[in-house]
């Protein structure tokens, strides 16, 4: 007898959407990639989605609908489109896993709260700066109270498309609120720089972490090495350069002690390039996410 | 030759040199001096833009909004200008400047990046402020490229922009090449700020002005980032030299950089070895002094810091890279040491 599988389908037939697929090619897991959908019949993503022997259509969502056995839907489309698309995969009791800006159902990042929102049939990836930086601020936050986060993520301009550089803002605001919100921050700050070099620089994230008081260093670096561990389970490029950096610096209240981690993410290369650790700690992300609703279906059926 | 609209950016450029340390009294007292001396447009923002107070550039000593309503207080003729980098500031930082009495925003980016400025330009023009581009580390791309980006600006509203020489690593040739290439390329006003990393703050703001310039940025006693910009009180002389009706006061200037600012000032900003290097190397200006400070930090000369970074392309607003580039030298350092 086959094992059994739940059959996923994405959503979006761009770069985002074919790096997903090649993961799932590569790594199904609990799930059967059974339909890649867009709406542009002569993209390259469906063609190239044909040729590795996947159904297409390029009816959207609509073709997603239709089939009554697709349990888990990965949207990477747009927010506008997934503002649409969110009441429509509901209705039909799907779960969503959202890529993009929209935020309809909760935040995840997947070894800080996935666990949280199991019972959840939409939850959102945040940007990629909050994917690769909440995890280490979680790992701080869970060791001592966090007054302040700070994170800057620098990004090969090529990897920028053209929906974050549209809406730069959204990347500020989403990415810090992730970081309250799951980080466990009590404020935070994300800023965001296109570095147009070539050939193309890794991604790169510095992260600025002020405890609200004093700390256990040993404690914080044994936290932070538990989760960098934990996250390369998914995202094997994820890696942080040197030991955490403990400093003071002058705030508007006084010298306060500060944790400095720089944080570089490969991507693996699946169909984005390895620069991209951007985008691919998002479809790296978002197919964990997949695999646990998977797995958790599988099991209620057992 | 028409005269150019000069901006003093003292107060936003100069917030490198003085740490982000500037008092609501001090900038009351410079602006009004700025006005009185007839200086048409005064930028007052954190150094690294509108929401730049963080670990990465350092905090603000005192909220620059509050800055901004001081500077627009005691200003009777002159506009106050704020400093926006999309990726930093946000539309939110923007709105709340416009309240406080801005009327004039420089939408600033890499110079290969203008397409993150649409909806910060949008902005602008519907809270109808005047919407300046900031073509950032423009020594680093060819005219052709700068002009292109200058387009973009224009199309997404930008009444003029900026060829900004972040690193001071221009010579007079490639002032000229840029405004010309700029001048072709868009209707609006072309502008140009310089820094005086290799000594030639001056010179680079003629040669943009010869080239056709109708905006020029200066900071009173040169005080900005690296080794500073072009002084205003300079440029206010060097345009009286040419004959120019430029509306400003050149000695009442050189008397407010004297025995207003010169007193505020933690050190004059001059090129000096590591001020030499970032135009050499053609790094931005405002790592100067993370750059020292790294280099205490780790045992290392700035200026091998500096040349490395500029060895590994890093653009504006990059500061946390001084550290990564810093503990990659001792590293390397440490192994050579037997």
């Amino acid at each position: 007898m086959p094992t059994p599988r739940i059959k996923a389908a994405i959503l979006g037939s761009g770069n985002i959407g074919s790096d997903l697929m090649f993961k799932l090619l590569r790594d199904p897991g609990a799930l059967e990639l059974s339909l890649f959908a867009g709406i542009d019949p002569a993209s390259d993503g469906l063609a190239r989605a044909r040729a590795h022997g996947i159904a297409t259509s390029d009816r959207g969502i609509a073709a997603i609908l239709e089939d009554r056995d697709i349990k888990i839907v990965f949207d990477a489309t747009s927010a506008k489109a997934h503002a649409r698309h969110a009441a429509a995969l509901a209705a039909a009791g799907k779960i969503a896993i959202d890529l993009t800006p929209a935020a309809r159902g909760p935040y995840v990042v997947p070894p800080a709260n996935l666990r949280e929102h199991l019972d959840a049939s939409n939850v959102n990836l945040i940007t990629c700066g909050g994917q690769a930086t909440i995890p280490l601020v979680h790992a701080v936050g869970r060791v001592t109270p966090v007054a302040y986060a700070e994170i800057v993520s620098t990004v090969a301009s090529r990897s920028a498309g053209p929906g974050t550089r549209q809406n730069i803002d959204e990347f500020t605001f989403t990415t810090a609120r992730g970081l309250e919100v799951i980080g466990g921050a009590k404020a935070a700050k994300a800023l965001i720089i296109l570095n147009p070099a070539e050939p193309p620089i890794m991604m790169r994230n510095t992260i600025y972490v002020l405890p609200a008081g004093d700390f256990d260093e040993a404690a914080v670096t044994q936290s932070l090495e538990h989760m960098t561990a934990e996250v390369q389970r998914y995202v094997p490029g994820y890696r942080l350069k040197g030991a955490p950096v403990f400093d003071s610096i002058r705030t508007p209240a006084g010298p306060r002690r500060t944790i400095t981690l720089l944080l570089e993410v490969t991507g693996a290369g699946d169909y984005l390039p390895a620069y991209a650790g951007n985008l691919d700690i998002m479809t790296a992300s978002a197919c964990r996410v997949a695999q646990v609703f998977a797995e958790r279906l599988l099991a209620s059926a057992a | 030759m028409k005269a150019p609209r000069i901006t003093d950016s003292c107060l936003r450029d100069g917030s490198h040199p003085m740490r982000h340390q500037f008092t609501v009294e001090q900038v009351r007292t410079l602006a009004r001096a700025l006005d009185e001396a007839g200086v048409p447009v005064i930028e007052v923002s954190h150094g690294d833009g509108l929401g730049g107070s963080s670990i990465q550039y350092g905090f603000s000593h005192t909220p620059e909004m509050e800055l901004i309503s001081a500077a627009r207080e005691v200003c009777a003729r002159a506009k106050i200008a704020v400093l926006l980098l999309p990726g930093v500031g946000t539309q939110n930082e923007l709105r709340e400047a416009a309240r406080r009495g801005a009327t004039v925003v420089r939408i600033a980016t890499q110079c290969t990046e203008a397409d993150v400025s649409q909806q910060h330009f949008g902005l602008a023009k519907e809270l109808g402020m005047e919407a300046l581009g900031f073509l950032m580390m423009a020594h680093m791309r060819p005219p052709e490229l700068l002009a292109e980006q200058a387009a973009l600006m224009e199309s997404y509203g930008a009444d003029g922009v900026y060829v900004v020489d972040s690193a001071g690593a221009m010579l007079p040739g490639d002032a000229t090449a840029r405004v010309r290439a700029l001048k072709n390329a868009i209707r609006g006003d072309v502008g140009f700020h310089a820094h005086n990393n290799l000594g030639f703050a001056l010179g680079n703001s003629l040669a943009a002005l010869e080239a056709g310039a109708a905006q020029i940025d200066g900071c009173l006693r040169g005080l900005g980032a690296g080794s500073g910009n072009a002084p205003t009180e300079l440029l206010a002389a060097m345009l009286d030299k040419l004959g120019l009706e430029s509306g400003l006061d050149t000695f009442k200037l050189c008397d407010a950089a004297e025995h207003l600012l010169a007193p505020m000032m933690p050190f004059q900003p001059i090129p000096n070895r590591d001020a030499i290097t970032i135009g050499y190397a053609g790094v931005y200006s405002t790592f100067l002094l993370h750059a020292r400070r790294a280099g205490e930090q780790f045992g290392l000369d700035p200026r091998d810091i500096l040349v490395e970074l500029g060895r590994r392309k890093a653009m504006a607003g990059q500061e946390d890279w001084i550290l990564d580039v810093a503990q990659d030298l001792a590293r390397a350092k440490k192994a050579k040491t037997p």
